[in-house]
């Protein structure tokens, strides 16, 4: 399937993606039996967005020269990248299998040279927005490629890198149009509430401040999402960033707003305990009674 | 082996440049032959000399301020856009400060962004210890995908500058800030991953890359009148490193002594070691900083402290020489 039209698929058929996107997460990460759980669940919606109904990509040909980029800058959230890029049919889903297996593309956070679609390598936190700048800054003067768009997704306690600032300034300071910045912001870190650990509140203060357009949203409304990248589009003077408030560990009850998810995954009971969850969508459907 | 043609009046009044006026020259040069050249800096741009390309080429020339961390990770987004960047700040910050960013967004990624540190090293003198670098050897050596280039003289670092803005890899340049002496000619080659025979000789086998090759050249002139026969060998790539031609020269010499401007652990003298150790373990002497830091002091007397001018190495290669018996095969 060639993924390239704002609004291919309804809201609805979104939200149906980001379930199935979740349940691969679940699977992936059990069967890899390490890695991040809270983050990838809640971003499930954002990228199902991005990748089914907002990017201007293809995946059968991720060097696509005239396709949108995307920019994981918090790269230990990458199982719901590889999900979502599977779901989109960059690759075939067999591979998710092999997450952070030997030999496996899947590495455990992501490498450009091992994954086509693959934009960058991340994992140490707050390179991928001034990477995403780089890009932004090459379409928008190098370039003359005025129509293609830079999407990044940070994490919030990324936001404690001092790199983040630097490259936040840069892109106010070139204002670099064509990037469009989410911050995940879940409210959480590894030691715990972001409040807590280190501060960022004023956040849209703090970004206004260096010269962004900040929108603040809902990061499980799929209409929100697209509402707010139409706007980002709109804006030509100044880079966007979307403060996208999202719940951690989003559609399985025993993760969601707990900061222990951070790190870790599920283990077989706690995987079947959310497949479930997901399967029915919290009890709002009747069990489906598939084995896990 | 093509030849490497010397300076003719090397040891009388040979004339003097800033390694770093080259690297200038030739990121202009390099910027006229491809267009994917752009160049970015952090707030040193006259004093690492990309002014000459922002000049030329304003639209490609893009200044980021005082954020080396932004610095390397902007451009391995413009190579992500198909462009060859070259950053440019004082070594002690680039690779100084960010080499986690370069590793990852850069080698590990595998984009050819070209990292280069300008005052390194000893020359940067009245500065003092904070802005001296000597561990970047040390640190972009350690790094899988990257190359490591330590130009000898400012003729080379222009050749250079071409050589990396064309391999496709990512890649640092060592600069110096101080006139150093022109030993090479407009039509000595240089060729990434090439160590260069510049003087035969049969006693021993003296290694030097950057500004120290022009002094060993000046130590084995005098180590004549002691008897003393000495090869040298110019190394300015030390990532990847010309073992053949190094492993020749000492199978014939039968010991071997390193030169750098920087720490002796992990540069030039630690890349000549392993070599060493591994496939013909002959004698072996380190000549550099030897675990300490430099201090303020005007530049030549500061090489001159750390015994690092010509006079001095000879005198350390005639007292090595006397003291350690060439390595035979099978002894």
């Amino acid at each position: 399937m060639v993924v390239t039209m704002s609004g291919q698929l309804t809201t609805k058929q979104i939200e149906q993606k980001a379930n199935v996107i979740r349940k691969d997460i679940i699977r992936m990460l059990e069967t890899a039996g390490s890695g991040h759980s809270a983050g990838p669940l809640g971003l499930a919606d954002l990228l199902a967005t991005l990748y089914f109904n907002v990017m201007n990509i293809d995946p059968k040909k991720p060097e696509w020269e005239a396709r949108d980029y995307f920019f994981l800058s918090n790269g230990h959230c990458v199982p719901v990248q590889y999900a979502t890029m599977a779901e989109a049919g960059y690759f075939d889903k067999a591979l998710l299998r092999t997450l952070r297996k030997w030999g496996s593309p899947l590495q455990g956070h992501p490498e450009r040279t091992r994954l086509p679609g693959l934009e960058n390598t991340s994992g140490p936190l707050g390179s991928g927005l001034s990477q995403a700048a780089g890009v932004a800054y090459s379409l928008q003067y190098l370039d003359n490629q005025l129509h293609r768009f830079v999407y990044c997704v940070t994490g919030d306690g990324e936001l404690n890198e001092g790199n983040i600032w630097e490259g936040a300034m840069f892109a106010g300071k070139y204002k670099l149009s064509q990037l469009i910045v989410f911050v995940d912001r879940n409210n959480i870190q590894i030691d715990g509430n972001t409040e807590e650990v280190m501060p960022l509140e004023d956040l849209r203060g703090k970004w206004e401040s260096f010269g962004w357009h900040v929108q603040e949203i809902d990061g499980h409304n799929i209409e929100s999402i697209q509402d707010a990248v139409g706007m980002a589009k709109a804006i030509t003077n100044r880079p966007s960033v979307i403060i996208t408030h999202t719940i951690p560990g989003k559609g399985v009850d025993f993760m969601e707003y707990d900061y222990h998810w951070h790190g870790l995954p599920p283990n077989h009971e706690q995987a079947k305990e959310a497949l479930r969850e997901l399967r029915t969508l919290g009890g709002k459907v009747k069990h489906e009674g598939m084995s896990v | 082996m093509s030849e490497f043609h010397l300076t003719k009046n090397l040891f009388d009044g040979v004339s003097a440049e800033p390694i770093r006026a080259g690297f200038g020259r030739g990121l202009k040069t390099a910027g006229e032959v491809d267009s994917r050249v752009v160049a970015l800096c952090a707030d040193l741009t006259e004093s690492v000399q990309m002014h000459l390309f922002r000049d030329a080429f304003p639209e490609r020339f893009i200044e980021v301020g005082v954020a080396e961390q932004n610095l390397v990770t902007v451009a391995s987004g413009l190579a992500r856009a198909g462009k060859i960047p070259f950053t440019a700040s004082y070594a002690a910050f680039s690779p100084g400060r960010n080499w986690e960013q370069i590793k990852t967004t850069a080698a590990l990624n595998d984009q050819p962004v070209k990292v280069v540190g300008g005052h390194a090293g000893l020359y940067t003198g009245p500065d003092g210890a904070t802005h001296q670098m000597l561990e970047d050897i040390a640190l972009m050596r350690s790094m899988p995908n990257m190359v490591v280039v330590v130009p000898g003289d400012s003729l080379e670092a222009e050749k250079a500058t071409l050589a990396l803005a064309a391999n496709g890899k990512p890649s640092y340049l060592r600069l110096a800030r101080d006139k150093t002496a022109i030993f090479s000619t407009p039509e000595s080659p240089f060729e990434i991953g090439k160590a260069y025979v510049l003087r035969k000789g049969h006693d021993v086998t003296l290694c030097g890359t950057g500004t120290m090759t022009y002094e060993l050249l000046v130590a084995a002139e005098a180590l004549k009148k002691h008897h003393i026969d000495a090869e040298v060998i110019h190394v300015p790539t030390i990532k990847p490193l010309d073992s053949q031609t190094i492993l020749h020269s000492v199978e014939k010499t039968g010991r071997v002594l390193t030169a750098e401007e920087a720490q002796i652990n992990g540069g030039l003298g630690s890349a000549v070691a392993e070599l060493t150790a591994e496939f013909l373990p002959v004698p072996l002497k380190r000549l550099g900083v030897e675990d300490r830091y430099g201090e303020s002091g005007a530049p030549r007397e500061v090489i001159e402290h750390f015994g690092l001018d010509g006079k001095s190495l000879a005198h350390k290669i005639r007292q090595y020489v006397e003291r350690v018996p060439q390595y035979k095969k099978g002894f």
